[in-house]
């Protein structure tokens, strides 16, 4: 029998993993992704275990799609959304999680607005943390499916032209996926008005351009992003307008690209300001539906393989 | 090969025209006990019960004229000692690409010793619908049983100690056909 294992017990981001980790539980996913297909949709590998879904941000598609995952598996949930808790008496958040950690859950979930979040709970809990997005810092499950995604439709990565386009500033999904694409050895450039361009990311090992068309050209995948309004995302530019004018996908830009190149967007899409709504439904381009259906499938894989080994071996380990 | 770590071999239980022999009469042995061949699915459970399965319906199709419908079977979701192994099993995938609700099922592994991988196959075939009947076809049936179940086709009989280990080898997955008691060394 083959083994096979991450050498974490949390998964933080993707900056901490190998090539060969990451290929590792996007063939995991793969076998997963069946699961959804079948009449019966549950298996019982993780039965008795426990998920605490810590969501202290607002989120969709990732919690329902953990809740999906951790479904599938057959492990018991608890949801905890910081509104109607003891963090609005003023608990905090370590006070919160060590006694969540009471009730011997055997992973954590966690989603939060503070980049590092999860990483100190990692290294002051015996749980098992899986990042949902911390800040703009990473949001690893993103990376994944994303990249699932890219290699279901291109079967490769190495040599791929990857764009990613919009609010590089805000964004964590971006982070994520730098390493996980770079590590994959695709060839990532982002472009973004000057305004939402950190400065120095040219170090991760990425193209930067704030020319739309250049970024386009030749490009196999384009990856749209959502200019983040509540992160201060429309103080960048005069207005949405203005913004699809310079950066929003149409049908006449993508010609710019490849034949067969694809159009992805993490969601919740702004309609007209990134991306036109002939883009976003064009099922011949977007695989949007696909990445929140493979969203479910890595997550299923990421707490399969960490539910391997013993937190206490860890523990003695440290 | 890579042999197991701390694992002799020590006889030569079945060459090639043995194990190929032992198929061609399980595969009659399932013909003959199925009326409708066009109802009977194989289904091999991953690894080497697969190719298995495949030989199994070629043979069936060359005496009987009909392919009977083939899969594969991952079982590793459904194994009872999950929690207690250090790593993860590496995850490998279904293919059922058919309806098991309408036919009689024959699952195909090749050793059968526990019982163990048996019972969490039904429970995942089960998953999948409830088929007609399910059948169990085990090249090597080595005996020590942990759980109520039992083959109805196998290929050989083999008594063996608990100390000893079979090895089958099948020429889809090892490069040669052979099958070899093994044992601790």
């Amino acid at each position: 029998m083959t083994k096979a294992g991450l050498r974490s017990k949390d998964l933080l981001g993707i900056e901490p993993l190998d090539p060969s980790e990451i290929e590792l539980i996007l063939d995991t996913a793969e076998s997963m992704a069946e699961i959804g297909k079948r009449e019966i949709k549950k298996v019982p590998a993780l039965r008795g275990r426990m998920v605490v879904n810590l969501f202290f941000e607002a989120s969709t598609r990732t919690r329902f799609s953990f809740e999906t995952a951790e479904k599938w598996l057959s492990a018991d949930t608890l949801n905890f959304a910081a509104k109607g808790t003891s963090v609005e008496k003023g608990e905090s958040l370590l006070d919160t999680a060590k006694n969540l950690e009471a009730m011997s859950p055997d992973f954590l979930v966690i989603r939060h607005s503070s980049p590092g979040v999860p990483h100190f709970l990692a290294s002051r809990l015996k749980t098992r943390v899986i990042n949902a997005g911390d800040g703009a810092h990473e949001h690893p499950t993103q990376a994944l499916l994303d990249a699932m995604t890219i290699r279901q439709r291109k079967g490769k990565f190495d040599g791929l032209k990857v764009a990613i386009v919009g609010d590089i500033a805000h964004s964590r999904v971006v982070r994520s996926n730098i390493w996980c694409l770079t590590k994959l050895n695709a060839k990532v450039t982002l472009c973004a008005p000057p305004t939402l361009m950190p400065v120095d990311i040219e170090s991760m090992g990425v193209g930067v351009t704030s020319d739309f068309e250049e970024a386009l050209d030749g490009a196999d995948v384009v990856m749209m992003l959502r200019v983040q309004i509540e992160r201060g995302g429309k103080m960048a530019f005069p207005s949405s307008r203005e913004y699809f004018a310079r950066y929003g996908l149409t049908r006449e830009r993508l010609r710019l690209a490849r034949p067969d190149a694809i159009v992805m967007h993490p969601g919740p899409m702004n309609r007209g300001v990134e991306i036109s709504s002939e883009i976003a439904d064009d099922a011949d381009r977007s695989v949007i539906l696909s990445q929140v259906a493979n969203g479910v499938a890595v997550r299923m894989a990421i707490l399969y393989l960490l539910a391997g080994g013993s937190p206490q071996a860890w523990q003695e380990k440290a | 090969m890579a042999e197991s770590v701390g694992l002799l071999r020590k006889a030569k239980i079945m060459d090639a025209d043995r194990m190929e022999r032992a198929i061609v009469r399980m595969a009659h042995e399932i013909a003959e006990s199925e009326r409708d061949l066009s109802e009977l699915a194989l289904i091999g459970i991953r690894t080497r019960g697969v190719p298995l399965a495949e030989r199994l319906a070629r043979t069936i199709e060359k005496n009987e004229g009909i392919r009977p419908a083939t899969g594969s079977l991952d079982i590793t979701l459904y194994r009872d000692d999950l929690s207690t192994i250090a790593a993860q099993p590496l995850l490998r995938k279904t293919e059922l690409n058919f309806d098991i609700k309408p036919r009689v099922v024959v699952l195909c592994d090749d050793v059968l010793y526990t019982g163990r991988t048996i019972r969490a196959a039904l429970d995942g075939l089960i998953d999948y619908g409830r088929a007609k009947a399910i059948r169990l076809a085990v090249l090597i049936d080595r005996g020590h049983r942990e759980l109520p179940i039992e083959a109805n086709f196998v290929g050989k009989r083999v008594p063996t100690s608990s100390r000893e280990f079979i090895k089958v080898m099948l020429q889809e997955i090892d490069g040669a056909d052979e099958t070899w008691i093994m044992e601790r060394g």
